[in-house]
């Protein structure tokens, strides 16, 4: 393989999601060689993620009715791959005055750039329930890629719990793969998605794979149950069952593992480090890295695509990325096609819509933190309970980085990625504080965990 | 606009210093102010190693650092929590020969302090504490030293000093200072306003703006030693270390997390610092010929402060030699925690009694007046805005289109 020209070093992207993807190929179109960095094995990113070189799953077993976009997605890096700096197993784990630090192999280097379209993606949003510490609990995204990448089940009887589209899909990808789904526990009401249908309605595709999962899973004597409040996943030492909460009844089911997640949250970290300016979403009931219509950030050469920056989901992640490489384009002086441009500006809208929409049909359950009893490990590297942070709170605290240094919470491996919305959630609550004044977890370097005795070049 | 509150002493900051200030003023029964720009303990005093130690400071700290280390022991009464603090004993490391010399050095020129430094050669040493690394030749034991949290102890000093009386507020921020040749003007930009006899400047690397208002420039910089935290490991290490001649040092919380510190980061704006890239990987790369143990292990988390330090190393502490009523107490260069409450006693004292029962000759502020000339005084008012650091590196935060 030849070594791509040097000025291929100044053009970096993170994440070779469907947003990185078609940012790499859209810049190689016009000519501009990219570094594409991911901290994965193999690209593909979350949704489209690949099974082990040597596992021969069809593409319509994993991806179902998004096999065509799976296969396009990795057909297009496999395409690219010997033309651009593609380096999979990298983790950038530190940003700093156009320079990103990556760690590969046990060895930590640097990569500097000019320009850097930041394509982190997602993962999944926990809003803990007790019981969710112990062994045969897995979050949704987590139970999903057992099952895409390894091809194995998280159990044999799995409840699937929270809400979000992904609940329903990941409930039906395990029923269609032989397991036995107890109950699909979602938070949202039914009346909820007879409120969302006007919206959902300009997305009639994606709104027809909703409700096709939803009709299958019924039809497949699935226990749909909807308007419930997960109460506790019970189990001595693994899961044994869950209890839940619907209307005035309180139910019970056995199973021997549980999925569950409350949609996703963004991956933002690495645009903290780079200085990004961030604004309250609503939507995403989230602190984001700020973008203009283009996918432009707050600092100069750095654009942000993809689910890292507000969730929209696959199709507009692989829209987001083309858009965020041509806007790069047109900004360092290459012709660009101004009407693709502007068209995918115009469909990223729509899908905005359809994601009002999705809020609407799957609210956040705003009672959670007011359910979750002082018992409840919200913070589980540092062992941090809900009651833990009222006391913090009663003490005088509010700002979530100020409870952090009084009670831990979110300091610990996972540096808040996985507790820091549940905390913020209790905070807030707890403070009868608006949920956006509570403020955000400053990103600190690594972004990952860094091992001692790590090689460094130079 | 509302009436000044009217009372004996304004201390501006939060930190350890002016907490503690402010602590023992509400004490001796003064009516004080308590102004901090941001949260309580949230600076240098709440960000720092956690290091209580005495061994290894100039002779001349040793006085404050005797009197500190009682109130050390003490902590609990002053400030209701013991905030993690261990007599865990401070190692200090040598390298090398040299080093080592200078260890026996300290030790012999430091007697009559009361810190009883036990010299260890190799051989003893391995013996004591089988998990030093190989490179280490030999060291010198503080027994009495030791390591606290430094997020649960500073706040706790300014929850201690209101519960004593003083009035405190955060989010506070001092935008403006005069005097009218009898009392203090203190207004925040929060619309706060006081008026005083007495001003305590502790604004800890932001406290030149004000010097240099009432005619005593000084020459402080800003610094940002880098930290880093591991996962919780096994303990392995009982003492609170450091390493003759600079370098890395490292202690063990009782989580089994290793808390390391080493080499200097850069400050993103005024006000916050990162520890960089540079300092993350010497650490990582040279801590484990010296703490073997912590080979393999994860380091998850890594940040910086913002701490004034002066050219000599040496903090301002004590009276203005200009402005009747204005004390310092700033640039404590990288150490100012453990003798932080020391420190604000004696402040205490010169404005309750008219001077401290520790000499502070030392740290005065008429140091700096041969090398830099002094300003005219000028009792107008004038802003004191948090740029008082001179070593920032602005990080880039342009918008490319609006
Ligand atoms: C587990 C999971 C399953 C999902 N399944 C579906 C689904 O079935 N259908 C659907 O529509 N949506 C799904 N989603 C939503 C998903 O976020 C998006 O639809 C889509 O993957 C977004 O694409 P992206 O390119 O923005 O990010 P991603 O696909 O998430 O890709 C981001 C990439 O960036 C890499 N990365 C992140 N941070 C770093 C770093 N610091 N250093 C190096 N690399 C880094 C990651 O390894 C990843 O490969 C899923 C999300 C998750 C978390
Ligand atoms: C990373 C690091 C590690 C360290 N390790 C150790 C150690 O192990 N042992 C040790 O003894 N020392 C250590 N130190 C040094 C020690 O932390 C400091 O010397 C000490 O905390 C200084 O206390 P301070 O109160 O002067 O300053 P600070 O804690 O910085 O407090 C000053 C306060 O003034 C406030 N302020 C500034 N301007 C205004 C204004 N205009 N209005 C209102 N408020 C204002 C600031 O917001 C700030 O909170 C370390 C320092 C750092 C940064």
């Amino acid at each position: 393989m030849t070594a791509p020209p040097r000025q291929a070093m100044s053009t970096v992207i993170v994440g070779a999601g469907p947003a990185g993807i078609r940012a790499a190929q859209t810049l190689l179109a016009h000519g501009l060689r990219p570094c594409l960095l991911d901290e994965s094995l193999r690209g593909g990113g979350q949704v489209y993620r690949r099974q082990p070189e040597h596992f021969k799953r069809s593409a319509k077993a994993l991806y179902g009715f998004e096999a065509g976009k799976a296969e396009s997605v990795h057909a297009t890096l496999d395409q690219l791959q010997s033309e651009i700096d593609y380096r999979p197993e990298t983790l950038v784990w530190n940003a700093e005055t156009r320079t990103l630090d990556t760690l590969h192999n046990g060895r930590a280097a640097q990569v500097p750039f000019k320009h850097l379209i930041v394509a982190t993606g997602a993962t999944d949003r926990i809003l803990p329930v007790p019981g969710w510490t112990l062994p045969g609990v897995y979050s949704l995204g987590a139970a999903q890629i057992a099952l895409k990448f390894q091809g194995c089940a998280i159990g044999e009887r799995v409840v699937f719990a929270g809400s979000g589209p992904l609940l329903y899909l990941v409930a039906y990808q395990y029923a269609k793969a032989g397991a036995t789904v107890a109950a699909v526990l979602d938070s949202s009401p039914f009346s909820a998605q007879t409120r969302a249908l006007p919206a959902l309605l300009g997305q009639p595709s994606t709104l027809a794979k909703g409700l096709y999962y939803r009709a299958w899973l019924t039809a497949h004597g699935v226990p749909v149950h909807q308007g419930v409040h997960l109460h506790e996943i019970q189990g001595e030492r693994r899961v044994s069952g869950v209890s839940w909460q619907q209307g005035q009844q309180r139910k019970n089911l056995a199973c021997d593992a549980v999925a569950f997640a409350h949609a996703l949250r963004s991956e933002t970290q690495l645009a903290d480090l780079l200085g990004c300016e961030f604004a309250w979403s609503a939507l995403n009931r989230a602190w984001l890295p700020t973008r203009d219509a283009a996918g432009r950030s707050s600092v100069e050469g750095v654009y942000l695509a993809g689910d890292g920056a507000g969730i929209m989901g696959a199709d507009a992640a692989e829209v987001a990325g083309e858009l965020a490489a041509l806007t790069l384009l047109g900004d360092i002086g290459y012709r660009i096609d101004r009407a693709r441009s502007i068209e995918l500006q115009r469909q990223l809208e729509a899908i905005q819509r359809f994601r009002q929409g999705l809020e609407t049909a799957f609210p956040f359950p705003e009672d959670w933190a007011a359910k979750a009893p002082d018992s409840l490990t919200v913070c589980r590297c540092e062992e941090v309970s809900a009651g833990d942070i009222r006391q913090t709170v009663a003490d005088g605290h509010w700002e979530i980085n100020r409870v952090k240094a009084m009670c831990r919470v979110g300091m610990g491996r996972c540096q808040g990625r996985m507790c820091g919305v549940a905390a913020t959630e209790i905070v807030a609550q707890a403070s009868g504080r608006d949920i956006a004044s509570v403020g955000r977890l400053r990103g600190q370097a690594p972004i990952k965990p860094l091992p001692f005795g790590v090689e460094a070049d130079q | 606009m509302s009436q000044p509150v009217e009372v004996d002493a304004v201390v501006i900051g939060g930190g350890i210093v002016g907490a503690s200030a402010a602590l023992f003023l509400a004490l001796s029964g003064k009516r004080v102010a308590l102004l901090e720009r941001d949260f309580f303990g949230s600076h240098s005093s709440g960000v720092n190693y956690g290091g209580v130690r005495r061994q290894g400071r100039p002779l001349s700290q040793l006085p404050l650092s005797r009197r500190a280390h009682e109130i050390w022991g003490d902590l609990r009464a002053f400030i209701g929590t013991d905030g993690e603090y261990m007599r865990s004993g401070h190692l200090k490391l040598a390298r090398s020969d040299k080093d080592m010399a200078a260890l026996v050095a300290y030790e012999e020129a430091s007697r009559g302090f009361g810190m009883e430094l036990q010299l260890l050669d190799h051989a003893r040493l391995r013996a004591r504490f089988p998990w030093a690394g190989d490179v280490a030749v030999g060291a010198s034991l503080c027994a009495d030293d030791g390591h606290a949290n430094p997020r649960l102890v500073s706040p706790a000093f300014a929850v201690a000093a209101r519960r004593a009386g003083a009035q405190t507020f955060e989010q506070a921020h001092v935008s403006e200072v005069s005097h009218d040749g009898q009392t203090f003007l203190v207004r925040t930009a929060s619309g706060l306003s006081f008026r005083a006899p007495w001003l305590l400047n502790c604004a800890g690397a932001w406290a030149a703006q004000l010097a240099q208002q009432f005619g005593e420039p000084v020459p402080m910089r800003a610094g940002h030693p880098a930290m880093l935290v591991t996962e919780p490991l096994p303990m392995f290490m009982d003492v609170s270390t450091g390493v003759e001649g600079g370098g890395i040092y490292a202690r063990q919380v009782a989580r089994g997390n290793c808390v390391l510190g080493g080499g200097q980061g850069f400050a993103l704006d005024p006000a916050t610092a990162r520890p960089g890239q540079a300092a993350i990987l010497e650490i990582l790369r040279n801590a484990v010929e010296l703490y073997p143990p912590l080979a393999g292990a994860q380091a998850i988390r890594t940040w910086s402060g913002t701490e004034g330090y002066l050219p000599d190393r040496e903090p301002v502490l004590g009276a203005s030699s200009t402005q009747p009523g204005l004390l310092h107490g700033f640039g404590f260069a990288g150490s100012g925690f453990q003798i932080g409450p020391a420190a604000g006693e004696a402040l205490a004292q010169r404005v309750c009694v008219g001077a401290s029962n520790i000499d502070l000759t030392p740290f005065s502020i008429t140091r700096f007046q041969t090398h830099l000339q002094s300003q005219p005084h000028t009792s107008s008012p004038a802003i004191v805005v948090p740029s008082g650091t001179d070593n920032v590196i602005p990080l880039f935060r342009g918008r490319s289109n609006p």
